[in-house]
């Protein structure tokens, strides 16, 4: 076996240095019956060559995006990740370490992690982030805890525009913490009256901009109304290249923005590993969940990177920890950075303009074609179109085509009466041509 | 315009025993805000044709303070900064708990296939048949190895699949029609444990252990009674964190099902007895399994990892949402409570958990096969005890009775009247060339010094690091002091200020005001 060292007199040496005659000796701790002779189940092992083939015959009954016209967002986006990244992520120092806690062996891994930090801040307009949750979906139900804590309320006020899959999250969380969540209905064109439903014992209102169905939201008028309340503004977004763009959530007044940061550095990988990024304000940094990274320097005097404010965690204050989160997503965050740090102000604005130039483009061509609307007036790089008919069936019609339409709503939102809307998003990825077929098989499937 | 420019990385302050500050190949490295710049980018982009925007008056206005490096610079800076970090590719990394294994290179090929790194989530079901196959195998290898009936898939880490095995048990007590309070963690537990149990309302009881390092079915007994009707469930971990199979393990079990609780197992040291016990044979309800541990995802210095959580026939009805059916029409993706034929407590996570995670598991476990994955274990616990016997006449063992399992656990015994506390010795071994064992874990052990060496590391390597170790105690005994206070001396950093990080929390980056640029220009 390829990854095991030892050969069979190595093992013979080291039992009779420990003593024993044979290795179930040290099992002898496991009752009897209960120890396993073998697991005729499995297979035995394979050859680097077989197991390569079985993947890839796996691999192969996939689509992948870049096979095609890909039109698919909705959380997850297809970007052009430079080829760098992916060197840099597989570097094995950075690869292959553990969490860095032996600071003077890891500032590799910490240093990274303050700049990504200072990255987060700087996109999303806040004083503090920390370095990464799972991903955006588990970062809204930690912030949604997180103010229910600060405000000692309960109840959390859920706009429609949030990402369906975010919302279950966060109520999952909720009805296990005894927390109340209010949904308010999906809300496609960004039009709910979300500000009659803020009173004094809510805790949160939790608003997506872009929202999942690609509008772009005012948030400012919330964050007036959460501040009058008492209450807290949790602003989410699933497309982080869309702050190079928009105004971010913390000059809108948000008290805690949560997001998706998949788009920088991260492939699509069927929705996971992603990286959830988690920003607030200053004053709240003994509330917040997750690992954080600070400066400070050694006994040389000499700057250097730890963890800090560990007191807030498992590992140290076990049942009063502010989250039982351990493990993050570092390896991810280390990709965003890198992306990020490659691309810069300018290289950033400029991947948003294209994806926003893209979007704009798709939305007139889709527009053109009889019988389809196009639901948002503003968005960033993914918008809502009504078809004169079942989205599901005809995004089905497309995929034989090789057309990765977009998402038909009522997949994540069954028995809302949204079965005839598309969710469609256009990336820097998507060329003329691309989006050209995808109007004319559109055309074609609506005659 | 002068030759003698200030040293352009005076925010370093550098002891300088040279005048860099670099030593060689450690190369001092600046944060990105000090060399990158506002005007360059490292990505080409071109740009868009004109068009009518339409983000209705949401225009970013507020600054954008992100400098750039381009590509060769990039390239520096993160190699540079990498060179500063250990990894289990250097050497030994006998973290004990989390379980260092090598990462085959395989599996990181196989996750960037197209196919798996290149398909969305919400991509039509026809179009992802290979991935939702993968996944479904991965739980069949999962549930196999773990003699379990069920799994959920999506927990994003270990914490993340503690809290779905506790939800299951919540949801699985709701269906009963019972509000059981109590959950049971032994001291010696990880901190997740409590912080899971506390986040789903749950009041956190102690069981006590023997003086052996184990639990006693007998003392489970007496807490449980003492919370006679509310007890939902006890959480053990199977080695414990003291490296020790828990003895009584198929008793407490039974014990906590008389008194209508369930028993969550941590996973975490299931590397000690992956094919060579399964835990559902000794009454396990719920586990979660770190991919990252057992089946050698890389740790990635802090993650992802993956948490897949195995159900007995008693939660499996609550799993969360997604689930995988295999059916004669292929694979189907139930996604919603309106398809879903059970009773799922809910969702964990947006999409399907951690894809990226079961290409690398699943290629793990086809390459080491059933026997593979038995030797696996038999090594990893076969390296554990030749540490303990190559160390136990210098180190002190707090648990001598029992053989240790996957991990030895040493306490600080043998440094008392030294003057070298645990932390020094760990520290000490930096400059040896290690990372030091996990220390001060458990909690239930003075100076705790946890040793995993896992399956992967060679005799040599073993008999490498013993042999520091014993020097190291020698040292310590002639009364070397401060090789050990001292210590790291050789590492890219010395120990580091962490009570004044944390008393004045600078978590990033800040232009310095004209003070600092006064006091960086002398």
């Amino acid at each position: 076996m390829r990854y095991l060292p030892h050969t069979a007199e190595d093992r013979a040496d080291m039992l009779r240095a420990i003593g024993a005659a044979h290795i179930d000796e040290l099992f002898r701790d496991v009752p009897e019956d209960k120890l396993l002779k073998a697991l005729p189940e499995l297979p035995g092992h394979k050859s680097e060559l077989d197991v390569g083939r079985q993947m890839r015959a796996l691999a192969a009954k996939n689509r992948a995006a870049g096979e095609g016209p890909f039109f698919l967002g909705a959380g997850a986006y297809h970007h052009h990740v430079p080829a760098s990244v992916d060197h840099i992520i597989q570097r094995s120092e950075f690869l292959t370490s553990y969490t860095p806690y032996q600071p003077e062996i890891s500032q590799g891994t910490l240093q990274t992690l303050f700049e990504f930090q200072t990255q987060v801040c700087e996109l999303t307009g806040m004083e503090v982030a920390n370095a990464s949750m799972y991903d955006g979906s588990t970062a809204t139900g930690e912030a949604v805890l997180m103010a229910c804590r600060l405000t000692r309320r309960e109840k959390a006020v859920l706009s429609g525009g949030l990402h369906p899959q975010y919302r279950e999250v966060v109520e999952t969380l909720a009805l296990m913490e005894d927390d109340e969540c209010l949904c308010l209905p999906p809300d496609p064109r960004g039009t709910e009256d979300i500000l009659a439903d803020i009173d004094d014992e809510t805790a949160c209102v939790v608003v997506q901009s872009p929202s999942f169905y690609g509008q772009l939201i005012d948030l400012k008028p919330i964050a007036e109304r959460c501040r009058q309340k008492g209450a807290l503004l949790v602003a989410v977004f699933t497309e982080a290249v869309a702050l190079g763009l928009i105004e971010p959530p913390g000059a809108a007044g948000a008290d805690i923005v949560v997001g998706e940061g998949q788009s920088l550095g991260n492939a699509l990988n069927f929705g996971g590993p992603y990286v959830g990024l988690f920003a607030t304000r200053q004053k709240f940094i003994r509330q917040m969940p997750g690992r954080l990274c600070g400066q400070t320097h050694d006994k040389d005097g000499k700057r250097g990177f730890v963890l800090t404010l560990n007191t807030r965690e498992q590992h140290i204050r076990r049942d009063k920890a502010t989250s039982n989160i351990c493990t993050n997503s570092g390896l991810c965050a280390l990709a965003f950075t890198a992306h990020m740090t490659l691309l810069g102000a300018k290289g950033l604005t400029a991947l948003a303009r294209a994806n926003h130039a893209k979007a704009c483009r798709l939305a007139d061509l889709l527009a053109a074609v009889p019988g389809v609307e196009v639901l948002n007036e503003a968005f960033f790089n993914e918008f809502t179109i009504r078809l004169p008919g079942d989205a599901a069936e005809i995004a089905e019609k497309l995929a034989g085509e090789g057309i990765l339409a977009g998402l038909p709503v009522s997949r994540l939102e069954p028995g809302c009466g949204l079965d005839d809307l598309l969710l469609v998003c256009a990336t820097e990825t998507a060329s003329e041509e691309d989006m050209e077929s995808f109007a004319d098989a559109l055309r074609r499937a609506l005659a | 315009m002068t030759n003698d420019l200030p040293h352009p990385i005076a925010a370093l302050k550098p002891k300088r025993e040279t005048f860099t500050g670099n030593r060689a190949l450690d190369i001092e490295e600046p944060l990105l805000f000090e060399i990158g710049r506002a005007e360059i980018s490292g990505v080409d982009m071109e740009e868009p044709e004109d068009f009518r925007p339409r983000l209705g008056g949401h225009e970013r206005k507020a600054e954008l303070n992100l400098p750039a490096l381009s590509e060769p610079e990039a390239m520096r800076h993160y190699v540079r900064l990498s060179q500063k970090n250990y990894a289990i590719d250097m050497g030994i990394y006998p973290l004990g708990s989390c379980t260092m294994k090598h990462n085959p290179r395989l599996n990181e090929a196989m996750a960037r296939l197209p196919g798996f790194a290149d398909i969305h989530p919400l991509q039509p079901v026809s179009t992802v048949q290979g991935a939702l196959e993968l996944i479904h195998e991965c739980g069949r290898y999962l549930c196999t190895l773990t003699g379990m009936h069920s799994v959920a898939m999506s927990p994003k880490a270990g914490a993340h699949g503690e809290l779905c095995g506790m939800m299951s048990i919540k949801a699985a007590l709701k269906a009963r029609g019972e509000d059981r309070r109590v959950v049971l963690v032994p001291e010696s537990a990880h901190g997740t444990n409590p912080a899971t149990a506390a986040l789903l309302g749950f009041k956190v009881v102690a069981v006590p252990a023997r003086e052996d390092g184990t639990v006693a079915a007998e003392a489970v007994r007496e807490v449980m009674a003492a919370h006679e009707g509310e007890v939902a469930a006890i959480m053990l971990t199977n080695p414990n964190t003291c490296g020790l199979f828990e003895t009584d393990i198929v008793e407490i079990a039974e014990a906590v099902h008389e008194a209508g609780g369930y028993f969550y197992c941590d996973g975490a040291n299931f590397n000690a007895i992956l094919g060579k016990v399964r835990p559902g044979d000794l009454g396990v309800d719920a586990m979660h399994i770190n991919l990252h541990k057992t089946f050698s995802t890389p740790h990635g210095g802090g993650g992802p990892g993956a948490g897949p959580t195995v159900l007995s026939e008693a939660l499996a009805p609550y799993a969360p949402l997604p689930l995988i059916e295999k059916t004669e029409a292929g694979y189907r993706l139930v996604e919603t409570d309106e398809a879903a034929s059970d009773d799922p407590f809910g969702r964990m996570t947006a999409f399907h958990g951690q894809m990226g995670m079961f290409v690398r598991a699943f290629a793990w476990m086809l390459s080491h096969g059933a026997d593979g994955m038995r030797q696996a274990a038999e090594d990893a616990v076969l390296n554990a005890n030749y540490v303990r016997a190559r160390l136990a006449d210098v180190m002190t063992l707090p648990y001598p009775d029992h053989p240790s399992m996957h991990e030895v656990l040493f306490d600080e015994h043998f440094l008392e009247g030294t003057g070298v506390a645990t932390l020094d010795f760990a520290k000490a071994m930096i400059d040896e060339g290690f990372h030091p064992m996990t220390v001060y874990f458990p909690l239930v052990v003075h100076g705790a010094m946890l040793i995993e060496p896992t399956e992967s590391e060679s005799r040599a390597s073993l008999d490498l690091f013993v042999a520091a170790l014993r020097d190291l105690v020698f040292a310590a005994k002639r009364g070397d002091k401060e090789r050990f206070t001292e210590a790291p001396r050789f590492a890219p950093r010395r120990r580091l200020d962490e009570t004044g990080a944390a008393r004045k929390p600078v978590l990033r980056w800040t232009a310095p005001g004209p003070e600092e640029q006064a006091e960086a220009a002398e």
